[in-house]
């Protein structure tokens, strides 16, 4: 795994946010608070140094593999892919609306760079395991990562694929909770108590490596073991702050799925242009 | 004529496959003796994945299986593979067009004892209105051969309907399966009888029958229920100006539906559907099943009869 810029990833990952909350603002509907609280895995995994990509050959027969299952957050895996340059930066503008290639949810038919369609929760752990197969049949030494979010695993299908997982060994499989603590309906504990998220993938068979996901050091860190586990499927289980990056997002279920008026995206975009700022400054 | 089962066709024509150097897997959710993928197990073990009792997993594991540049067959029951897991088929394989192909056993009410739950009656229904999806419905083993072996080398999304019951030899060995062709298997002048799967050799018997009554029946083995081959219904059914569709499946969504549409659209003549009727299946024996769902010869020459005389309305 090749080593971590920290100040490319966090520059990355400031306007990526800024991305994040324009376009599901001129969208008018998307959902902000789980892109933003998963954009720095999401940059750690593109700018630092972890998927083996080639933006310019999205279908590179040596790729690392991607999956989204938390599709709704769309717009964090977008705003990676336009940065990266899998398409021009221009399209992100054209988010939810008739003819574009980045419709609401996932869609690996029309956006160079996504690998699967997904949007209907539950189902990219799966997804990844048959990718991972497939590699380890080929004798790949590529890799498969899984973003999926804390509400989804609410999902009875996310049990089936972990069970699996561990069943086959599968440890070119690298999965990951972005666990912001809230859905939907509000707090993920008082909607259906996930309970002990690290305790349940322990007793599936899972290595679990518990990140700061919002620290690129710490994340990347932890992919690095990841990648070295033998024998056992790995998941990090990262603790995130839903809305991340937005001082009235953070930690309020409501932005889940929402886009922000005129008056809240002048301040937020206020407030996430600092911190690109800020990151440029660093480089 | 040898009687076999379609399912017979499953294990050992992905074996095939295999040998002749197609990048084919299989995923089957803990039901590999009875689809016969265990035959494919035991010859290419690295390429046979066994879920366990996950259905849902079973689909999205192939999925992966086919984003990864394999060829996924997956196996389980009719009535598990596209009921329980239509999400899984309709999200992730056909809206991204993945080279998944369904192949489940025990569609139909020959599935027997095991009774309505297990005997799957609306899966042509719910495969054929999702965007992409081919169903095909092979009228006997060497028909299933044929089906499996042209879905693994077209690429997207199948369906092919298998079955649990042996059922009569209808075609000869090396049965070269057509997508999207109906094959008029018996020519006659007077009615068509469209039928599918087990139905195509119960309708050639009561054709047999129609014939000593001085009927001429057309008998069109409709063996892909989609894309259907409408130009071929609509001729027959202009030349005998009647129609009979046949099918082990609800009558509502299936065969018979597909060819009341081409009907009224291309060629309007009285059409008469032989299926079941509403219902869910019950415990029997496949042959007292058929009688008690009114799938037999006789029930088929009763329809026939039926749609002839509406014709001098």
């Amino acid at each position: 795994m090749a080593a971590l810029n920290l100040s490319v990833v966090e520059s990355k990952a400031a306007r990526m946010r800024l991305d994040i909350v324009e376009m599901i603002a001129e969208a008018g509907s998307g959902h902000p608070g789980g892109s933003l609280s998963a954009a720095d895995i999401v940059a750690t995994l593109y700018f630092g140094g972890v998927l083996r990509h080639d933006p310019t050959n999205p279908k590179w027969a040596e790729r690392d593999y991607f999956v989204l299952s938390k599709g709704h957050a769309a717009p964090v895996l977008y705003a990676a892919l336009a940065e990266a340059g899998y398409f021009g930066r221009d399209h992100l503008k054209t988010l939810r609306k008739l003819g574009s290639i980045l419709q609401g949810h996932p869609d690996s038919k029309k956006t160079p760079g996504v690998e699967v369609s997904t949007g209907s929760l539950g189902q990219g752990l799966s997804v990844a395991n048959g990718i991972a197969l497939g590699l380890r049949l080929d004798k790949s030494a590529a890799r498969v990562y899984c973003l999926v979010g804390d509400g989804e695993l609410q999902e009875g299908q996310v049990w089936e694929a972990a069970m699996f997982a561990a069943h086959h060994c599968l440890d070119n499989l690298t999965a990951i909770v972005d666990y912001n603590g809230l859905q939907i309906d509000g707090a993920c504990k008082d909607v259906i108590d996930l309970g002990e998220v690290e305790e349940k993938f322990r007793a599936f068979g899972w290595r679990v490596i518990e990140a700061d996901g919002h620290d690129p050091v710490e994340l990347h860190a932890s992919f690095g073991q990841a990648a070295e586990t033998e024998g056992v499927p790995t998941v990090l289980v990262c603790r995130t702050v839903k809305g991340k990056g937005v001082s009235f997002m953070e930690n309020v279920a409501d932005w889940h799925g929402k886009a922000t008026n005129a008056e809240e995206t002048t301040k937020a975009l206020g407030e996430l242009a600092l911190a690109v700022a800020k990151g440029e400054s660093a480089q | 004529m040898s009687d076999r089962a379609t399912r017979e066709a499953f294990g050992e024509t992905l074996t095939e496959l295999v040998d002749e150097g197609h990048d084919v897997v299989a995923v089957d959710a803990d039901l590999s003796k009875s689809t016969t993928t265990a035959k494919f197990a035991a010859a290419h073990p690295d390429r046979f994945f066994n879920v366990g009792i996950a259905e849902q997993n079973m689909i999205d594991t192939a999925a992966g299986l086919a984003v990864s540049g394999k060829i996924a067959f997956t196996g389980s029951f009719a009535v598990f593979a596209t009921g329980r897991a239509y999400d899984q088929v309709r999200n992730t394989v056909c809206y991204s067009k993945l080279d998944v192909k369904l192949a489940p056993t025990h569609s139909g009410v020959t599935v027997g004892p095991d009774g309505g739950s297990h005997q799957m009656l609306e899966d042509i229904a719910l495969m054929r209105v999702l965007p992409g999806m081919r169903v095909l419905v092979p009228a006997d083993y060497h028909a299933a051969k044929g089906a499996i072996r042209v879905a693994a080398t077209t690429p997207g999304p199948f369906y092919i309907r298998l079955g649990r019951a042996c059922v009569p030899q209808v075609y000869e060995k090396g049965f070269e399966f057509e997508i999207g062709k109906a094959n008029v298997v018996r020519e006659g002048s007077d009615v068509t009888l469209a039928a599918c799967g087990l139905m195509v050799s119960q309708a050639l018997e009561a054709a047999r029958i129609l014939d000593g009554e001085g009927v001429s029946a057309e008998v069109v083995d409709v063996a892909t229920i989609k894309p259907l081959d409408a130009e071929k219904i609509s001729a027959s059914a202009s030349k005998t100006g009647a129609v009979v569709a046949c099918e082990e499946h609800s009558i509502i969504g299936g065969l018979g539906s597909a060819v009341a549409e081409v009907l009224g659209e291309m060629s309007p003549v009285p059409l008469r559907r032989i299926g079941v009727r509403d219902a869910f299946g019950t415990s029997g024996a496949p042959s007292e099943l058929l009688t008690y769902f009114g799938l037999t010869v006789e029930d088929i020459a009763g329809a026939a009869r039926d749609a002839i005389a509406a014709k001098a309305r």
